[in-house]
Formats: C-alpha cells, sequence, structure tokens
C-alpha cells in the first residue's frame, strides 16, 4: 500500500487535504442495458371472478387513446435497476457527500432526513388533488396554517402556495402587476419592468415573457444598486421594480427603501425576490421595505430540498390590494373547515394545476415548526456569521477578489473573482472548480454570460461547521497554489473524478440538444422515428 | 491533420513606450527610441505566446525571418517555417503588410501577430477579413479590440481555435491613434477597420454551436431599433458591427468604419418592415455633409444610432468623428439611440460610459444616464461621464 494511502488525514491534530477519489462505473444508459425479455416484476393474471365483472379493461378506453404499440420502456430485473442507479449515484457529488458551499445562490443547507419521510408517508403521497376537501382537511390545514406562517416572516396580508418553482413565482408576480396595471385601465401605458443586473436573471426573463420591456440597472462606483439611475429611469412607464435583496453578489442594497419610494412615487408596484431569504429571515421583512408582492423559494431558504429539478416550491405573497389577483385557488378557513376558494374574480387564475407541490409545502411547515420564531432567525445569523467568516478566509488567497462593494460585509453569498490568479498564471475559474472536484467538493461559477470576470459564487448557510468552511477554502488555497506551481495539473483536472471534462457545446444547441433518450438516438446517432 | 499557424512579430512595437514617445511609428521615432535607450520587447513576447501553442499536435508555425518570427520560435525551441526575406534590423510597415498577404496565399488557417495598434492596422490594410487573426499585445498603443490581454493568453486562445475549441469568430474594431497629435497632447482615435478574431465565452466551452449568445442579441437588438423607426425620418448611423446589425435588419449595405445617413420611406411594396423601407442619403458622411442634411432638414426628424466604440466604454469622440459636437447639438440627447450587445456591456463592469467630443459644452449635455438598447424590449441604464 502506498505510503499516500496510509498517511493519516490528520497531523498533529491538523487535518490534511483528503484523498479522495470518485467512483467511476463508466455506466450504460438504461436504456442500452435493456435486454428483451427481462422484467422486474411479473403481473399476476386477473381472477377469472374480476375479469367477469369488469371484462375487457382495454376495450373501456376509447380507440383512439389506446397506444397502437406497447411504450419503448428498458427491460430490466429488479437487482439490475438497483445496481444501475447505486451506480449513478456514486458518480455525483451531492450535498449528502461533499461541503456543498461551491453552489452558491443555491443555498445548498441539511435537510433533515425526517422531513422527507413525513412527505413520503402514504398519509402524502396516496392524496389525490381531486378527493373531496372534506377527505383531505389535514393537508388543508397544513397548508393554512403554513400560509399563516410565512405572513408573518414576509408582512405580507396572503401567500398563494401554488406556483411550483422560483421562476413559476416570478412569473406570478409579474402577472399581478399587470393585472393590477389593467384594472386601473394603465396597461397599455405602464409596460417596463425595472430590475438590477445583479438580481436573479430570472426577473429580467420571467417578465419578458409576461409581455413587458426591461430597464436593467448596473451598479454605481460603490458596487451598490445606483438609485441616481433609478431617478433616472422611472416614468408614467414604470409598470414595477423586480429585485433581489441582497443580490448574487451577496451586496445588501442599503437604500432599497428609497428604492421602493422611488418606483411607488412614479406610480408602479414592487417585488421582492426572496428565492434566496436565507440572510434575512426574521430579520428584514418585505413589507416593511414597502414592497407590494415577494417569493420564497421553499427549496432554498426553507430547506425542501434544493437540486435535481424538483419538485421545488415558488410561494408568492401579496398586500391586502392586490391579494385580488393572487392564483386560485387560497386556501380558506371557515372556523370549522378548511376549503379551497375559486370564487376569485380578479385572480390571474392558475400559474400551474391544482394547489401547489404539497410533499414540499410539507417539508417546509415541518422545517419551520421544528425551528420556531428563534431558530428562524438563528439559521440567518449563523449563514451571515458562516459567510462573513469565509469571505475573510478565501480573501487571503492570493489571487482572489470579491468585486463591488470592496471591504464591505457580505449577508449570505459572494461572487468572487480570480481574475488576479488567471492573469498571474493563466490558469481560469472552471479549471479551479475541476480541480476542486479531485478533493471531494463542488465548486460553482455564475451564470452566464459573465459579468464579474473569472467568478465563483459561495454560499456557506447555516449547515457547515467552522472545520469544513476550513477545509473547504484549504482545498481552493491549494488549488491556487498548484496554479502557480503545477498549472497543467489544474488546466487537465479532474484527475480523481468522475470524467474529465464534457462537451458543452451540445448544451447550447437546439440541434444537438438530447434531453431525452429518443431525442438522443434521433439527433447523435442519427436512428429511430422523428 | 496539419495546422497551420502563421507568426508576424512587429520587433519595434513598443519601443516607443517606456522612454515616453507614445508610439513607435516611422524610423524616426524608433531610432530616437533606441537612442533613449529603448530595449526591444515584441519578440520576447511573441515567444511567450508560441510557448503555449506546444501542446497542439502537428503544428506548423510559418513565419518572416529572424526578428519578424523566427527568432520568436526558434527562442522556445521550436523549428519554425520561414518564408520571405527581410534587412534584419531595417524592418518596416510593408514587410508586415507583406508577411501577412503571403501566409493568407499559403493558407494558414490563424495569424497571430506581435505588436500594437499600427501592426493591427497595417495587417487589417493588407488581409481585412480574408482570414483570423490574433493580436499578441506588445506595443505602446493598444486601444484596438483584436488583442488578447496577455501574450499567454493570446497563445491559449490560439491554441483552442487551432483545436477547434472556440465558438466562432466576431469582427473586432481596430483603432488607430494619431501619434503625432497625442504628442501634442491631443487624443484623436479613428476606426481604421475591422479584423476578424476567435472568440470564446468561457474557457471549457468548446467546438461551434448553431448561434453563439452574441449573434442572437446582435439580431434581437436590431429589430428592436427598426422597430421603432418612423417614415419620414432621417437616422444617423454610426460605425461598427453593432450599428451594421441594423443596417442589416433594414435591409441597406452599411460603411462599416464610417457614418452614414438612411432616411425611411413608406413603401406599400416593401416585402419586410410594414410597409416602409430604409434608403442610403448619404454613405460615409462627413461632419459637413452631416451639417448640410441638418439645415436642410431641420433637427426634428433626425436621429442617431451609435454603439460603443473600441472596448472601452466610449460613446463619442472615438472613432464616430463626423458627429461632431455642432452634430450633436443640434439634433440634441434625447435623439440619440445606444446600442450595445449586453456582453459588451458586461465587460465594462460598473466602468461608466465616457464622452470626449472635444467641445466640454456637448461633453456636459451627453452626460448623466443613458439608456442602451440590448435586445428586443431590452434595455440597460448606463452612466455617462466627460
Amino acid at each position: 500500500m502506498s505510503e499516500d494511502i496510509l498517511r493519516h488525514r490528520y497531523t498533529d491534530g491538523r487535518p490534511n487535504l483528503r484523498r479522495f477519489h470518485q467512483a467511476r462505473w463508466d455506466e450504460p444508459i438504461i436504456f442500452e442495458l435493456s435486454r428483451e425479455g427481462q422484467r422486474g416484476i411479473l403481473v399476476p393474471e386477473v381472477e377469472p371472478g374480476i375479469r367477469e365483472r369488469v371484462g375487457d379493461v382495454l376495450g373501456v378506453l376509447p380507440e383512439k387513446m389506446r397506444r397502437k404499440k406497447p411504450p419503448a420502456l428498458p427491460e430490466l430485473a429488479q437487482p439490475q435497476v438497483l445496481r444501475h442507479y447505486v451506480r449513478l449515484s456514486q458518480e455525483n457529488l451531492g450535498t449528502d457527500l461533499n461541503i456543498d458551499v461551491g453552489q452558491g445562490t443555491c443555498t445548498m443547507k441539511y435537510s433533515p432526513k425526517i422531513n422527507d419521510q413525513l412527505a413520503r408517508s402514504p398519509k402524502v403521497t396516496e392524496l389525490h388533488p381531486l378527493q373531496p376537501e372534506e377527505t383531505v382537511q389535514g393537508i388543508l390545514e397544513v397548508m393554512y396554517r403554513f400560509e399563516q406562517i410565512l405572513k408573518e416572516i414576509s408582512g405580507m396580508d396572503r401567500f398563494s402556495l401554488q406556483p411550483g418553482a422560483g421562476s413559476a413565482a416570478i412569473y406570478t408576480n409579474a402577472s399581478i402587476i399587470r393585472a393590477y396595471h389593467r384594472m386601473r385601465g394603465e396597461q397599455d401605458q405602464r409596460d417596463e419592468i425595472i430590475t438590477t443586473i445583479f438580481s436573479h436573471p430570472s426577473n429580467a426573463a420571467c417578465a419578458r415573457t409576461a409581455g413587458f420591456k426591461i430597464i436593467t440597472l448596473y451598479p454605481d462606483e460603490d458596487g451598490y444598486p445606483d438609485l441616481e439611475a433609478l431617478k433616472a429611469v422611472v416614468s408614467e412607464r414604470t409598470a414595477g421594480l423586480m429585485i433581489t435583496n441582497p443580490e448574487d453578489t451577496g451586496i445588501y442594497n442599503p437604500r432599497i427603501a428609497e428604492f421602493v419610494r422611488v418606483v411607488h412615487d412614479a406610480g408602479g408596484l414592487c417585488a421582492y425576490d426572496q428565492a434566496n431569504a436565507n440572510g434575512i429571515l426574521g430579520i428584514t421583512r418585505a413589507r416593511d421595505a414597502g414592497f407590494d408582492l415577494c417569493h420564497f423559494n421553499l427549496h432554498k431558504t426553507f430547506s425542501t430540498p434544493h437540486g435535481c429539478g424538483g419538485p421545488g416550491a415558488g410561494v408568492v405573497g401579496a398586500t391586502e390590494e392586490l391579494v385580488r389577483f393572487l392564483p386560485v385557488p387560497l386556501v380558506e378557513f371557515d372556523g370549522q373547515r378548511y376549503y379551497l376558494d375559486y370564487d376569485r374574480p380578479d385572480s390571474i387564475g392558475k400559474i400551474r394545476p391544482f394547489y401547489g407541490n404539497v410533499s414540499v409545502i410539507l417539508k417546509a411547515y415541518a422545517w419551520v415548526m421544528s425551528l420556531g420564531a428563534e431558530g428562524l432567525r438563528q439559521v440567518a445569523e449563523i449563514a451571515v456569521l458562516n459567510n462573513n467568516y469565509l469571505l475573510h478566509k478565501m480573501l487571503e488567497i492570493p489571487g482572489v477578489s470579491a468585486p463591488y462593494a470592496r471591504g464591505k460585509h457580505r449577508i449570505e453569498q459572494v461572487r468572487y473573482s480570480w481574475q488576479g490568479l488567471t492573469e498571474e498564471t493563466g490558469v481560469h475559474s472552471e479549471q479551479i472548480g475541476l480541480r476542486a472536484a479531485d478533493f471531494g467538493v463542488h465548486y460553482w461559477t455564475s451564470h452566464h454570460p459573465w459579468i464579474v470576470p473569472e467568478p465563483c459564487t459561495l454560499e456557506p448557510t447555516e449547515s457547515y461547521t467552522k472545520d469544513e468552511l476550513d477545509e473547504y477554502v484549504a482545498i481552493l488555497a491549494h488549488v491556487a497554489e498548484e496554479a502557480r506551481t503545477d498549472p497543467e495539473k489544474v488546466r487537465t483536472a479532474p484527475h480523481n473524478s468522475t470524467i474529465h471534462t464534457i462537451d458543452h457545446a451540445p448544451l447550447d444547441d437546439p440541434s444537438r440538444w438530447a434531453m431525452t433518450w429518443r431525442a438522443y438516438r434521433r439527433k447523435v446517432e442519427g436512428k429511430g422515428e422523428a | 491533420m496539419r495546422r497551420r499557424l502563421g507568426l508576424i512579430v512587429n520587433p519595434v512595437a513598443g519601443l516607443g513606450g517606456r522612454v515616453g514617445l507614445k508610439g513607435s511609428d516611422g524610423p524616426e521615432v524608433q531610432k530616437r527610441a533606441l537612442e533613449l535607450g529603448a530595449v526591444p520587447q515584441a519578440v520576447d513576447r511573441a515567444a511567450r505566446a508560441v510557448e503555449r501553442l506546444r501542446s497542439v499536435p502537428d503544428l506548423e508555425i510559418l513565419t518572416y525571418p529572424h526578428e519578424m518570427g523566427a527568432d520568436a520560435v526558434r527562442q522556445i525551441g521550436l523549428e519554425p517555417v520561414v518564408i520571405g526575406a527581410v534587412v534584419p534590423g531595417h524592418t518596416t510597415a510593408a514587410d508586415t503588410r507583406r508577411a501577412a498577404q503571403e501566409m493568407r496565399d499559403r493558407e494558414v488557417e490563424l495569424l497571430l501577430f506581435a505588436g500594437g495598434d499600427g501592426t493591427a492596422r497595417d495587417i487589417y490594410e493588407a488581409i481585412g477579413l480574408d482570414l483570423p487573426v490574433l493580436g499578441i499585445p506588445a506595443g505602446v498603443k493598444i486601444h484596438s479590440a483584436v488583442f488578447a490581454t496577455n501574450p499567454r493568453n493570446a497563445g491559449d486562445l490560439a491554441a483552442l481555435y487551432l483545436q477547434g475549441q472556440v465558438e466562432g469568430l466576431r469582427e473586432a474594431e481596430v483603432m488607430d491613434i494619431d501619434e503625432e497629435a497625442v504628442r501634442q497632447g491631443i487624443v484623436s482615435a479613428r476606426l481604421a477597420g475591422y479584423l476578424k478574431i476567435p472568440y470564446r465565452t468561457n474557457w471549457v466551452q468548446s467546438a461551434k454551436v448553431a448561434q453563439s449568445s452574441e449573434e442572437a442579441s446582435l439580431a434581437s437588438l436590431a429589430y428592436d431599433v427598426v422597430e421603432k423607426m418612423k417614415a419620414g425620418w432621417f437616422y444617423i448611423l454610426g460605425p461598427g458591427t453593432t450599428v451594421r446589425a441594423i443596417a442589416d435588419e433594414l435591409g441597406i449595405s452599411k460603411t462599416l468604419i464610417g457614418v452614414d445617413v438612411v432616411r425611411i420611406v413608406d413603401d406599400p411594396e416593401a416585402t419586410n418592415g410594414e410597409g416602409r423601407r430604409a434608403e442610403v442619403v448619404i454613405a460615409d458622411a462627413s461632419e459637413a455633409q452631416l451639417l448640410s442634411l441638418l439645415q436642410q432638414v431641420g433637427t426634428r426628424q433626425v436621429q442617431i444610432v451609435v454603439t460603443l466604440i473600441g472596448g472601452q466604454g466610449c460613446l463619442f469622440g472615438r472613432g464616430n468623428q463626423p458627429i461632431s459636437p455642432r452634430v450633436l447639438e443640434q439634433v440634441g440627447k434625447e435623439n440619440i439611440i445606444v446600442v450595445s450587445t449586453p456582453e459588451k456591456l458586461y465587460s465594462l463592469g460598473n466602468q461608466p460610459l465616457w464622452v470626449d467630443t472635444g467641445d466640454p459644452t456637448v461633453d456636459q449635455m451627453l452626460c448623466g444616464y443613458i439608456q442602451v438598447v440590448t435586445g428586443y424590449h431590452e434595455r440597460a441604464v448606463r452612466k455617462v461621464v466627460c
């Protein structure tokens, strides 16, 4: 056994860098594993008595709704399926495995497993959204109570739990702003939404989707959202302000109340993107800053958890004046029973079917109830403390900077820049991230296109210990040192991870991207039906 | 597959910088620089870039003799294919132009050159947009957008390009600053032309995509501007590829480095533009022609469309001089439409845009905040300083 393997991870009580090596299975796609005739379950023949009563089940289905041939599902036995997915899971750097502070803006916190167990209970999974209200009083009560909690956290008057994602919530906000101006007869005149360049880009994108023109503010010389720029562009065309605060840089806009006032004076509404509210829970409230609308991503701040494409929930809060526009239905309580209220003529309608992702709402409710009001505030305090500790440690690495609002504290995350290191060594941020994977940690740069050069966005949340933060920084410091002494090693990383690098180009190219096996066969292999 | 790279070094580039001569154009200045103790740097800088190309398999480097390229390649222990002939110690701009043409004729895939704005201008005059090029910054004046940020990055980007790992090519400005004027304390930049350079938005992305995001932004912002153009109005179109995208949308051809004037006219027969079409009134207009137009048509129905010039956030005063202070004064700030792709704005960070028209009153008028069209129904607000 090599000396390297035998070396203990601690020397004189101090940790050494982890000697990590990820599993590499070279696992085929499940469709390629399929062999005709293999099966996981043998479904028993229908008993004669039942067959006599029911008749030919297929015959009940209208002709045009029947498939002409069976679906092309892979044919595998249970143990092969299990091994396949366990292998795939070993090729991930998921949040249960790594110090997941490198996925800034995503709020990768610990999601207690017991909450998942609750949501997986048949009491939840066996519910059907079309069941009569009197048979689903329990989950309606959870939704109603959770709404009361959200009202307290934000100061808003009512919430819709319906939107299934952050962008769905932002689209809801934009739709409500549009409905408000339409009711006042100003929808043609007020067609501009103002946002900032470091707000989450969904604010611009969803408002555009809802039909608005977008005006984007850049930071002032100090790195804060530019109030004078806002004053220069508000007008009788302003429909609203849709912004994130703190922004993706972790910078909190100290003039936020003034921003809201300027837009209100011009006749616009203000929507607060609180998708990530992890640094301000129990400290600031959207209502207190004067906002008319806000939303939270339960899969970020409320631990339900984030990742793997869902399910998510983006709950939307409104002030009394705008409650009439919230999506239908709202959950009501008449003192005796809970019910769904569809009789809302001014509602913008539905953002998605039914009432929201109830399993997500249940997990968020469980998370809040286990913490209490004091606990929620502590979450924010620890998240901010962790972040500023990490900021301090990161800035000790030569070649790292935190552009904009230099020298100031940040809230819950920081968008760093490796530009100094890149200029010195030619090693780029993405290469640093790939090398960091060799030590078992995940790392993210920024949305594209990059505004901060050579970016990396870290958000430690409340879930990591000081030792873990120290380990993460030690890994990045080590990689930065390697960039100086052995840049080729960083440039060709990862060496101990699943695969080396992948070709990103097809992800941007509609003629080559393949989200399904059928699309892959058609576009990449040139086989199969269109 | 054999990959063929061309390399041209302007050995005197950068000579004037450290000895305070603001440039190195012309043999007299070069001689004076050497007398003042200037040490040639271009060969070393070129060598630093070529060093990064070692990893490219089966690479053939085509270059000119001695200090015009061969020295730099041999300095790092590689052996180039040497073509042409020069008199060592006495190379000229004509040598640069001839070398560029010969390398084009020998079908190099990419031409790497070490020099400054003057060298870029020589290469542009020799080969225009025939061939992708990339500048290794080695000169005193680096105002053109055709240079990598440092020699090493030039080498890295060239290596990626030769291995088919960049997204595509873009046309970048070649700026030409009058050195003599700078020595007198006047900065006067003109847009000399465009060269085609490799383009990447991020390091590990590779291969060509159907349409880069910047191309999509260009089409989208052009559509926005054209949609708002009014029949009977005149539009003064400034230089640059961004404004050219608007001309493309209008279906007219545009002087890339000059200022053109178009007029929108009603035309029920027009197949696009909803019953309107554009006609070119003045191509490559001078200041006098613009002023005379304003005198004829008045200023009520005239707008100016410009983009940022030179990658440093300049709005007026560099590269678009025909749109002079007097023209700007008459047309007015409210009739100026500024366009830019978001990518170009991002590269400025929170650094403000600036104007330097030569007339403090007009500069003052242009200061404050201005909306920049960045896409269809999308604008950015940027501060303008003078």
